[in-house]
């Protein structure tokens, strides 16, 4: 390796990181949570199969798990200007990741709630407790922890998946990455340390989610 | 009388499964329903709960007359929170420690004191002899330590009736001893109690009144130890019999 890339490597890794730790990184923890909540939403609806709002939260998660993000991204950052809709690019990017999300962890959260065993809900009401009482202290945290490998599944997903916020020029890792070669020359090694670099992200997080699920494991097995 | 339901009507699919159905309990009774499996036993011990919603019927609980068919979800909450329900297959929540089971109920639905419920939750499952397990989550119990805590649970919530669904059927049989002990205890101090159960020593030696229902009628019922001795209907001496035998 010239001294000439192992320069550009070095100097570049900060340059990369920055954004990284001040965009990719902040994109994913909103846009997550945001996802969460319309997630748990949308799961309770068809769990408690609630008429109408069954029917239209079936279509959007049709449609959002139906078309490719980036169409998504392109349609709210560059399609909704044009009916007087004008977003930023990183609200833009946290509005659809969260929509995504939102539609995706619905399904893996109401699966989970249907896999609460049904006597947990007949415990809940003999004992006088309102169904939504029993959602939220015995069946939702139950659900939660079937669900929990499998959010931090998409969790992990949607750090790479914010590459994608590039196209609607939302200044991150990969957007940084993309101008550093432009003035370097230099795709394979740049390309090669960017990945490395969600790499490291990927696998700080899967960490975190095995150390998670062990300690919610703590009243183990069903 | 605290419990008193007549002509209960309850179809599946159309199959009828309990055919109008009369029951009454006194306070302080300890009344077993017998019946083989399918008889519609288990079907009208949830219905007198709303586990399951009766087709027709009246409900009298506490003096009060409610129509089945057309009682509100208030009325329900109402009559749930003076009455408890054991289940089969233990039904405790599965993200509480046993202490948490039982003080649920009365933290959340009643908004008890947190330090008063804990102090009566404590007492519950002392009665039931596990003061040493409060802190066990329900997978680390047995199945009739399980039981016992679903038991100080129902206790814990000072009901008028409790409601007991084949308490002992899912315990491994040496296990349905400490089950049943407790709930002997509970009887003997004037606990009133509906008791769906096979275990004919606790219909014979415990309950004070025994019912036998089949096909969803009741065949015969009466004071236990006559319906023991002395059964009416030859369709009665017939399951006791069979089901004496294979104790």
């Amino acid at each position: 390796m010239s001294e000439r890339l192992i320069e550009i490597l070095i100097s570049s890794f900060p340059k990369i990181l920055l954004p990284g730790l001040l965009t990719t990184i902040p994109l994913t923890a909103i846009s997550f949570a945001a996802g969460l909540v319309i997630a748990v939403i949308a799961a309770l609806i068809q769990f408690a199969n609630v008429p109408v709002l069954k029917q239209i939260i079936r279509f959007y998660v049709w449609v959002i798990r139906g078309t490719p993000l980036l169409v998504q991204l392109f349609v709210v950052f560059y399609g909704l200007p044009s009916v007087g809709l004008l977003l930023d690019p990183f609200p833009s990017a946290c509005i659809c990741f969260a929509i995504n999300e939102g539609a995706y962890a619905s399904e893996t959260i109401r699966a989970s709630l249907e896999s609460v065993p049904s006597g947990q809900i007949e415990a809940g009401s003999c004992v006088g407790m309102s169904w939504w009482q029993i959602m939220r202290r015995i069946v939702l945290p139950q659900a939660f922890r079937t669900a929990f490998p499998t959010l931090g599944n998409e969790l992990i997903s949607m750090v790479k998946d914010t590459s994608l916020a590039a196209n609607i020029t939302v200044m991150e890792m990969f957007m940084q990455t993309q101008r550093i070669v432009a003035v370097t020359y230099e795709p394979l090694a740049l390309y090669i340390e960017v990945g490395v670099i969600y790499l490291i992200f990927s696998t700080v997080l899967s960490r975190m989610e095995r150390f998670g699920e062990k300690r919610l494991s703590v009243y183990g097995k069903r | 009388m605290i419990l008193q339901v007549k002509n209960i009507r309850k179809a599946f699919d159309g199959m009828e499964v309990l055919k109008g159905i009369d029951l009454s309990v006194d306070k302080g009774d300890v009344v077993a329903i017998l019946g083989a499996s399918g008889g519609g036993k288990t079907t009208l011990l949830r219905c007198i709960n709303f586990l399951e919603r009766a087709d027709s019927g009246e409900l009298t609980f506490d003096n009060r007359t409610y129509d089945l068919a057309k009682i509100t979800n208030k009325e329900i909450a109402a009559i749930r929170r003076r009455t408890a329900f054991v289940f089969q297959n233990y039904n405790l929540f599965l993200n509480k420690t046993a202490i948490q089971n039982v003080t649920e109920g009365l933290i959340v639905a009643r908004k008890m004191d947190k330090g008063k419920a804990m102090e009566i939750g404590r007492a519950a499952l002392d009665k039931v002899g596990l003061s040493d397990r409060l802190d066990y989550y329900p997978n680390q119990l047995s199945g009739g330590q399980q039981q016992r805590v679903a038991i100080a649970r129902a206790l814990a919530t000072d009901p008028e009736i409790i409601y007991f669904d084949e308490p002992t059927s899912a315990l491994d049989p040496e296990l349905t001893g400490e089950v049943l002990s407790v709930m002997k205890e509970l009887a003997d101090e004037g606990m009133t109690m509906l008791v769906v159960t096979h275990e004919i020593g606790f219909a014979k030696n415990v309950s004070k009144r025994t019912m036998f229902i089949e096909n969803g009628v009741v065949v015969e019922q009466g004071e236990s130890r006559e319906f023991f001795a002395h059964p009416k209907e030859e369709r009665t001496s017939e399951f006791i019999r069979a089901i004496s035998a294979k104790e």
